[in-house]
Parts: structure tokens; C-alpha cells; sequence
């Protein structure tokens, strides 16, 4: 099955991946064969109605016939079946429903800035440690603010994410300085992260492996360097690498510009 | 007729061919000016394609001439790339096609094809001009002015465009291009509505006339929030406003001094509420000179008239209604996002519908394949590539993941390269005779036209399958993205055939040059076509018609049973009709 | 000032050949109006979206001089009356009583940029500035974009007052004028939105 023809797109690794990639490839087949028939048809008129000395123009009811909606109607059909059927309940499973109560996700937030990821894991304790802006500094990128008791245990790392695979990740997305965009293409997933505002952005990742992050939306000059790793793991590698790394300081500080 | 009076031609060079108020030498101003205006923008993207194939090589030719701040040996920089790519966007679309498609060809055939004597404001006609010239000139000066050229995209996204340099020329360019279009507007939407021949109901207007009249409509009422939005963001870089800045922003370790309290997304949601309609800006002129080349070239009416023409208007007014489907993964609720899929899915039945309506206008016709008859034809089935790669990019759930690759660039410029510049290079070919007396050669035309389309499709082809495999938009070096790297040599393909569309560029330019000059004379009407502008002498006079015509057809008169000739020009009278 | 025969119905009728019965020029006025109500709009908009994304927002009547601004509309409605009464003896072929309102007019735009330029002098000594919160950049902005347009207006209306000496006959000048009305009330219209906006609500 894995070496299905795709439409080229890159292995999917999470829940919700193959709803998209369903998508996508019953949309391209529908373009393929929507343009296969129309260009045949096309082709023959060209070859059909050819200027030739002999023949003349034959007249068709050009002012009231409606001919020219019937492909119309057959598209609309099309369309509604997919808004209706696909794009609004799928849209609702991924941006509408986020983890919560009993799911128990594994929390983040993914602090972006020019130009790289930061992340902080709540630590043991659940809670995220309070951050502010006017303590933000090189050895501090994200201003944790070391006096709340919350923040004590917190993971901050730079431009690499864990996930435990076959459990839910709820993301809490957010940016420093400009517009970014949160992208794995493995994941199927992209949302940006505005200034001024966090973004809940969920994902479910099934495949171990390690994928790459990549900034999507411009973000100056160095946007395409904008990198950085998730590693999925199983929930038991994942567990250890989390009590390996707390209780923390912020560590592995991400300077502006530290990855290039 | 218009306000200015015509007596005689004005006599003095500066008058005459700088700053005229005749229709005619202001389109022939706007169509050099364009062109000059898309051969540089498409210059900027050959460089950034080179990047894009082969990163962190120094650029042949040109690189050592490029300032070693911005190419240090002549590789590009991030900055540069960034400059390119907005400095591509901008010139293409606001100082290339529009002008083009609307201004260019609009001033010189609108007027005609009503059997105007001219534009109904003449002076402001040529005010248009001149403020298209000179913001077209400031935006491309902003690479040698300090701060130099804009690098956050032609969307300008803010707040990056508030901290980047050179953003503050963008928007005073922009202010006055902005200006040039609503002045534009308001004078081709008087001439049409009111300065028609007698006789020439609206049903009977050739369709490209009704296409500028949409236009008109969507650049009056799309470009004013753009200008609004523009002077807000010239507050915020002038005088620190925060309208798209909210509290708190740390730029590279600096915290911003700016009150706060802006919106980011609200720059997003006014850019686009201009740049959906900008679209069909740039498409629907396109549609209009393709549906007057087909009707020319089957020798028969075009069928379904009226169904086109109410989807032209359905166009206009849906368009105003799509803009945040370039927002599905912006951030805004996602509710809205479901709003706004549920209306692109609607507008695209319009253009579904005028697309069918072109092809069915071959049936039973007598089809000429003449160079612009090719152009128009190699129209439908490219344009229907870009419409139908817009299907997975307007379903929220399939641009989660295809938003921002380059998917994207492969749809849009299927739509705009080989849909609007295809039809407008159409569009050249079928008006010189109109605009010159002479025709341009036939063979090169055809080695134009199929070079062109070959090489097109070379370009953008590629980025459909790049996009695909998951690369973004925007990178100035994709191989630092080690996702990128199976689908690379794509680029390479991309960037040869980019060099080819260059190529055949050349017999068009040179073809544009010899036939003004030495091109065969034709005689006034050598398609045989039937709307008014084929009715006064080619070119035409100051003042264009000798008698204000009267019209008694419908547009497309051809093969009409017992009528002597295959036409039926709108002016003359017969009573078989 | 002889020789004022031409009847108003001459002077007032649009030549045949215009489509729509409107001059060229009335029709453009028209359609330039819509794009301003767009400008605006969009104006406006941001205005609603940022104050509802705002945390708090100050009281217009504390911080704006609501005395001042209610003069200035009600500065703006009178201007208004008597450019239509300029309008309307222009109509009645009455050269000086045009005169008169159209001066009485632009006058008023003079009173209402004093009041304005008087009101903005107030800030700015205590150290209000575009760039001191939201609300102030919105106020600036908008007012500012709005005096502007109040000075094309009296450009426009100047021009016409000297003009009015020797085209008083021509048969587009009554257009004119009426255009130059159109816009003038817009402007009137756009204040009568922005006072409430700012100082009252």
C-alpha cells in the first residue's frame, strides 16, 4: 500500500493526515479527468470546425441556450458534495475540536521569533511558567520569569520538539516579533502564529521518526533557515527524554539568529 | 462627447505624444510603458529562479554587477532574494498586467468599441498616467534610494513590513499607483455607461467592453480599502502608530516601543479584501479581448452572450465576498473559514460558466488559426489548469497543507501568465493593425506563441509537483530545508524554462518594433470584424470617427443568413437582420 | 457683468449626448463617491475592530473637547445650506448672491480647520501624539485624513469662486458646481460620523 501512487506527497505521520491526502488525491483525480475530457473535446472541436474553404458556419441557438451551465451544474454537484460531505466536518475534526478533559494531551507552547522555534514543556508540574517580555534576553529567549514556582521545572528547549507517538499534542502557538508559520509537512499541518495572540493548533502523531519543522510564512531575510527538528517517539522514549531534561533552567538558548 | 473639445490634433510634441489627452497615444503610453514594466519584473524573477535552482552560486552575467552589499560576489543574499520577490509581485501585477489589460487596451479600444470620440475626462485620463509613471518609476528607484527595496512580499504582511526597510517607498509608490487605478476607473466607467453610440444598448456592447466595466467597478470599490490600509501602515513606519502592531513585540532581543493594541490579521483581512477582486482584475480584460479574438476567428456569434456577461457581473460581485480564503490557516476563527469556503466554491461557477461558454463558441464555426486566434485557444485549456488547481487551494481542509507551498505560485500563475498575459499577448497581435496600420509577421508570431507556451508550462508545471511534496513559498535557498531536497532538480527545469520564456520573448519585442515600422500595411478592418472599432480608419484620427457611428446589431454579426459578407459591422444598417 | 442672458434651463440641461441624462461630470462625481464611502468605510471598520480587540478605550466626551467639536458640526451643516444656496442662485442666474454663498462657504471651511488646528494644538501641548495609544492614532488619522478632504473641498470651491468670473456662462458650469456640492456634503456627511464616533461614544 505504501507505494500507492500518492500524487507525490511526503509520508504521513499523523491522524488526520490521510483525511487530508484523501482529499487531495480524490480532488486531483477529479482535475485529471475534468481536464482529460474537456481537452479531448476541445481538440476535437479544433480538429471538427477547422477553417475549411468549403464549409460554412452552422448557427446554433447562441442567445437562449443554456448549454453552456450544464458543465456548471455537473461542478456545483461536485463541489457541494465536498464542502458538505469533506471540507466542513473534516475542517471541524482539526480546527474546531481540541484535546481536553480526559484526553490528557501532552501540552506545549511553541514560541516562534526571527529566526527559530522556541519550545517549553510545562515540566512535571503541568503548569507553564509565566513569561514576560521585558525579561526576554539572549540566555532567556522566551522572558521565563524564574520567580514563579511554575516555571521552576519547565523544559525550554530551541528549535526541537518531542512527541510521544500515538497520543494527542495540543500546541500552544505564539510569536515574538513577526508573523510565522508552524509547518510539518509530514504532519499535514500548518497554522501561523500571529503576534498578539496564541493559537491552539492540535496533532496526533503516529509514526516514530524524526521530521522537519520549516517556517511558512516569510519572516525576513533568513525565513528559509527557519528549521528545527520533531522527534517522535514512543510514549516510553518520550518519558525518559522528559525526566532526562527536568527540572531545567531555560537552557540551550536560542539567540536571535542562533541557528545560522 | 467629452469635456475636452475636439477641433484638430494638438500640434506641439509635448502635447502631441507626452503629456496627451488623446485616448489613443494614453493607451499606446500605458501598453510601452507595461511592457518595459513586465520585462523588468520578469528580469528580477529569472535572477530569483537562478537562486532557487542553484543556491549559493554566484549569478552568470549579471552577478558582478550587482552591489556587493547585496550579492557579495554575486550571490544572492536572503535580503535581495526577499527584495526581488516583492519587487516581482508588485511590478507584475499593479505596474505590469493591469496597466496592461485595463489601462492599456482599455484606452484605446473602450472609447472605440462605443464609438467614443474620446475618454469622457481627457485630463484626468492623462493625470492617470502620469501617476502610474512616476510611482512605477519611485517603486523601481526604491532599490537605489536608502532602505532600499521592499522585502516583505507584495502582500507586505504586517508586522514584518513594519520593521523591514524600504517598505515606506513601497507604500508612497503604491499610494500613487492606487490613485492612477480609482482615476482610471471613474473615467472608464463614465465613458461606457454614458457615452455610448446611439443605438448601443448595454446588451449589445462587445463583451470586452462589459469586462472593463466589471473592472472598473472592482478597482473603484477593491483599491480604496488598499489605499486606506496603505496610509494606516505609513503611520505605523512614520508616525509610530500601532495599527498592526499589538503590545509586547520583542524584535531580535529589542523590545518595540509602539503603544500597541493593533491587529496583524486586520492588515491581512483589508489587503485581500483588494486582492481577491485584483484577481479577477487581472483576468477579466483577458476574457474580454479572448472572447472578441474567438468571435473574430470562428466567424460566428458568441455563444451563450448573455450568460457571460451576467457571469462577468456574478464575478464582480462574488469577488468582493472570497478574499479570507487566502486566510484559511491565518489564524481567523476557523467558522469564518467555512464561510468564506463555502462562497469561492460559488464563484467559481461563474467562471466555469463564461469557460464553457468560450468553447462552445467553436462549435459549428469556421475556425481561423490565426496568431491571435492561437493565443485565445491556448487560453481555455491553461487557464482551465489555473481554475481547476484553485479547487484543492479553496477547500479549507487541502490548504491546510498546500497553503503557502508552491502550489500556490503554480496556481496563480497559471491563472495570470498563461491565462491573462497569454490572452493580453492575444490581445497585441489581433489591436496592432488597429493601433499601427501594419500587421506583425505571422511566422514569428507563431514561433512567439509556441515557445512561449511550451516554455510557460515548463516554468510552472513544476511547481505543482515542488508544491505537492510539501516545499514552501518564499525560501531564497529551499535545498537549507532538507524536505525540499527530493523534489529539487524540479527547480532546474523550472529555472531552464524560464530562460527559454526569456528567449522567445525576443521575436515578439522585435516583431512589436519591425511592424510598427515596416510591417505589412493592412487595410482598415483586416479581421473582418464586426464592432466599432474596426468602423473608423486604422490608426485613427484625433477625434477617431469621421461621423459618430449609429448602431443597429448586436455585436457579433457573423454568418449572418443573406447578408452579403460573413460580417455584419454594428454600424451598418440592414434590414434582414 | 452684462450681457447674463442665457436662461438657466439653457445653462442646466446636459448636452443629448450623454446616455444617461447625467453630464460626464456629475456621473464621475458620483462614482468618485463611491470610492471615498469605500475609504472611509474601511476607516471606520478599523476602528471597530481595533476598539473591539481593545482592553479599554477612553471616554471620548473626557479626553476630545466636545463644545468644540459639536461646533465645528454644526460649522459644517451651515456650510452645507449655503452651498446649496450657492447652487440654487446659480440656478436663479443671481452672480452676486452666488458669490456670496460660495464665499460665505469656503469661509466656513477656514472656521472649521481653526477649530480643528486649535483642537489638535491642545494635544499635542499636553503631549497627546498619534503614537500615544490606539485611540489617539485612530482620532489623528481619521480627523486628519478628514481635514484633508475639507481642503480639497476648498480648493475645488476656490477654484470655482474665480472661475466663476468668466465661465459663469459656460454651459458645464452649473455641473460644476453641483459636483463640487456633491463632494462638499460628503465631507459634511463623513464629520457627522466621525463626532459621534470620537467624542460621544
Amino acid at each position: 500500500m505504501s507505494y500507492a501512487f500518492n500524487w507525490g506527497l511526503p509520508p504521513a505521520a499523523a491522524s488526520f493526515a490521510p483525511e487530508i491526502d484523501s482529499g487531495i488525491a480524490l480532488i486531483h483525480w477529479a482535475m485529471l479527468i475534468i481536464f482529460v475530457l474537456w481537452g479531448a473535446f476541445f481538440t476535437y472541436l479544433l480538429i471538427r470546425y477547422r477553417h475549411r474553404a468549403d464549409v460554412g458556419v452552422s448557427l446554433d441557438d447562441t442567445t437562449h441556450s443554456l448549454k453552456s451551465l450544464v458543465p456548471d451544474v455537473i461542478v456545483m454537484i461536485f463541489e457541494i458534495g465536498l464542502i458538505i460531505f469533506y471540507a466542513i466536518p473534516v475542517w471541524a475534526h482539526i480546527k474546531m475540536k481540541f484535546p481536553g478533559g480526559n484526553e490528557d494531551p501532552v501540552e506545549l507552547n511553541v514560541i516562534a521569533q526571527q529566526f527559530a522555534w522556541n519550545v517549553q514543556y510545562p515540566g512535571p508540574d503541568g503548569k507553564f511558567g509565566r513569561r514576560k517580555p521585558e525579561l526576554i534576553n539572549f540566555y532567556n529567549p522566551i522572558g521565563l520569569d524564574l520567580t514563579d514556582p511554575a516555571a521552576q521545572d519547565d523544559v525550554v528547549l530551541a528549535n526541537e520538539i518531542h512527541l510521544p507517538a500515538g497520543a494527542k499534542a495540543l500546541i500552544h502557538l505564539s510569536t515574538l516579533d513577526v508573523i510565522h508559520s508552524f509547518g510539518v509537512p509530514e504532519f499535514r499541518l500548518k497554522q501561523d502564529a500571529v503576534p498578539g495572540m496564541e493559537i491552539p493548533v492540535w496533532v496526533k502523531p503516529t509514526q516514530a521518526g524524526t521530521y522537519e519543522l520549516a517556517c511558512a510564512q516569510l519572516c525576513g531575510f533568513a525565513h528559509s533557515l527557519m528549521t528545527g527538528v520533531v522527534v517522535v517517539q514512543s510514549p516510553d522514549q518520550y518519558q525518559a527524554w522528559l525526566k532526562s531534561r527536568a527540572p531545567a533552567k531555560p537552557q540551550q538558548a536560542a539567540a536571535p539568529g542562533a541557528n545560522f | 462627447m467629452s469635456d475636452d473639445q475636439h477641433g484638430h490634433a494638438p500640434r506641439s510634441f509635448w502635447r502631441r505624444y507626452v503629456f496627451a489627452t488623446d485616448h489613443k497615444v494614453i493607451g499606446l503610453q500605458y501598453f510601452f510603458t507595461s511592457w518595459v514594466f513586465l520585462l523588468i519584473g520578469f528580469t528580477m524573477v529569472l535572477l530569483m529562479r537562478w537562486e532557487l535552482a542553484y543556491p549559493g552560486t554566484p549569478i552568470p552575467f549579471v552577478g558582478r554587477l550587482i552591489s556587493p552589499l547585496l550579492a557579495p560576489g554575486g550571490i544572492m543574499t536572503g535580503e535581495l532574494y526577499n527584495s526581488l520577490g516583492a519587487m516581482h509581485g508588485t511590478l507584475m501585477i499593479f505596474l505590469g498586467i493591469v496597466p496592461l489589460g485595463f489601462a492599456a487596451f482599455g484606452n484605446y479600444i473602450l472609447p472605440l468599441q462605443i464609438g467614443a470620440d474620446d475618454m469622457a475626462f481627457p485630463r484626468i485620463n492623462m493625470a492617470s498616467y502620469w501617476l502610474y509613471f512616476v510611482g512605477g518609476v519611485l517603486m523601481l528607484s526604491s532599490f537605489i534610494l536608502p532602505g532600499g527595496a521592499a522585502q516583505s512580499g507584495w502582500t507586505s504582511y504586517a508586522p514584518l513590513a513594519e520593521f523591514n526597510p524600504g517598505q515606506t517607498t513601497w507604500l508612497v509608490s503604491m499610494v500613487l499607483i492606487i490613485t492612477s487605478s480609482l482615476l482610471g476607473a471613474i473615467n472608464f466607467l463614465t465613458t461606457g455607461i454614458n457615452m455610448r453610440a446611439p443605438g448601443l444598448s448595454l446588451f449589445r456592447l462587445p463583451v470586452f467592453v462589459w469586462a472593463q466595466l466589471v473592472t472598473s467597478v472592482l478597482l473603484l470599490l477593491a483599491f480604496p480599502p488598499l489605499e486606506a490600509a496603505a496610509v494606516l501602515q505609513l503611520m505605523d513606519r512614520v508616525l509610530h502608530t500601532s495599527f498592526f502592531i499589538p503590545a509586547g513585540l520583542v524584535v531580535l532581543g529589542t523590545k518595540v516601543a509602539a503603544s500597541g493594541g493593533g491587529s496583524p490579521l486586520l492588515w491581512e483581512h483589508l489587503f485581500w479584501f483588494l486582492g481577491h477582486p485584483e484577481v479577477y482584475v487581472l483576468l477579466l480584460p483577458a476574457m474580454g479581448i479572448v472572447c472578441e479574438i474567438i468571435a473574430a476567428n470562428t466567424r460566428k456569434p458568441l455563444h451563450g452572450y448573455k450568460i457571460i456577461v451576467y457571469s462577468m457581473l456574478a464575478i464582480g460581485v462574488l469577488s468582493f465576498v472570497v478574499w479570507a480564503h487566502h486566510m484559511f490557516v491565518s489564524g481567523m476563527s476557523p467558522m469564518l473559514g467555512n464561510f468564506f469556503l463555502v462562497t469561492t466554491m460559488i464563484i467559481s461557477v461563474p467562471s466555469v460558466a463564461i469557460l464553457t461558454s468560450m468553447i462552445y463558441s467553436l462549435q459549428g464555426g469556421s475556425i481561423r488559426f490565426s496568431v491571435p486566434m492561437l493565443f485565445a485557444l491556448a487560453f481555455m485549456p491553461l487557464f482551465g489548469i489555473g481554475g481547476l488547481t484553485g479547487l484543492p487551494l479553496g477547500l479549507t481542509v487541502t490548504d491546510i497543507y498546500l497553503h503557502d507551498t508552491y502550489y500556490i505560485i503554480g496556481h496563480f500563475h497559471y491563472v495570470v501568465v498563461t491565462g491573462s498575459i497569454i490572452a493580453l499577448m492575444g490581445g497585441v497581435y489581433h489591436w496592432f493593425p488597429k493601433w499601427f496600420g501594419r500587421k506583425m509577421n505571422d511566422f514569428w508570431g507563431k514561433v512567439h506563441f509556441w515557445g512561449s507556451v511550451a516554455a510557460m508550462n515548463g516554468v510552472f508545471f513544476p511547481m505543482f509537483i515542488i508544491g505537492l511534496h510539501g516545499e514552501s513559498r518564499r525560501l531564497y535557498d529551499p535545498t537549507a530545508q532538507i524536505h525540499n531536497l527530493p523534489a529539487h532538480y524540479w527547480h532546474i527545469v523550472s529555472t531552464v524554462s524560464a530562460g527559454l520564456l526569456m528567449l522567445f520573448q525576443l521575436p515578439f519585442i522585435i516583431n512589436v518594433i519591425h511592424g510598427i515600422f515596416w510591417g505589412e500595411k493592412t487595410q482598415e478592418n483586416p479581421w473582418k470584424a464586426t464592432t466599432l472599432e474596426w468602423a473608423c480608419p486604422s490608426p485613427p484620427p484625433h477625434g477617431n470617427f469621421e461621423k459618430p457611428p449609429r448602431v443597429y446589431h448586436d455585436p457579433y454579426g457573423y454568418s449572418v443568413p443573406g447578408y452579403r459578407e460573413d460580417w455584419l459591422p454594428q454600424n451598418v444598417e440592414w434590414e434582414g437582420a | 457683468m452684462g450681457g447674463r442672458m442665457t436662461t438657466a434651463a439653457a445653462v442646466a440641461a446636459p448636452p443629448s449626448e450623454f446616455r444617461t441624462g447625467l453630464t460626464n461630470a456629475k456621473l464621475g462625481v458620483w462614482l468618485f463617491l463611491a470610492s471615498e464611502v469605500m475609504l472611509f468605510a474601511t476607516l471606520f471598520t478599523t476602528y471597530i475592530v481595533l476598539r473591539l480587540g481593545a482592553s479599554e478605550w477612553p471616554r471620548g466626551w473626557e479626553v476630545l473637547n466636545v463644545p468644540l467639536g459639536f461646533t465645528n458640526t454644526l460649522v459644517l451643516i451651515v456650510s452645507s445650506v449655503t452651498m446649496v444656496m450657492a447652487y440654487a442662485k446659480c440656478w436663479d442666474r443671481d452672480y452676486k448672491g452666488f458669490r456670496i454663498y460660495l464665499g460665505v462657504t469656503i469661509a466656513l471651511g477656514f472656521v472649521f480647520l481653526g477649530i480643528k488646528s486649535f483642537e489638535w494644538a491642545a494635544k499635542f501641548r499636553v503631549h497627546h501624539f498619534p503614537s500615544t495609544s490606539i485611540y489617539y492614532a485612530l482620532y489623528f488619522t481619521m480627523t486628519g485624513l478628514h481635514g484633508l478632504h475639507v481642503i480639497c473641498g476648498m480648493i475645488v470651491n476656490g477654484a470655482l469662486f474665480v472661475l466663476s468670473k468668466k465661465e459663469w456662462d459656460h454651459p458645464l458650469f452649473m455641473g460644476r458646481i453641483e459636483g463640487s456640492g456633491l463632494f462638499w456634503h460628503f465631507v459634511d456627511i463623513v464629520w457627522i460620523f466621525l463626532f459621534p464616533t470620537f467624542y460621544l461614544l
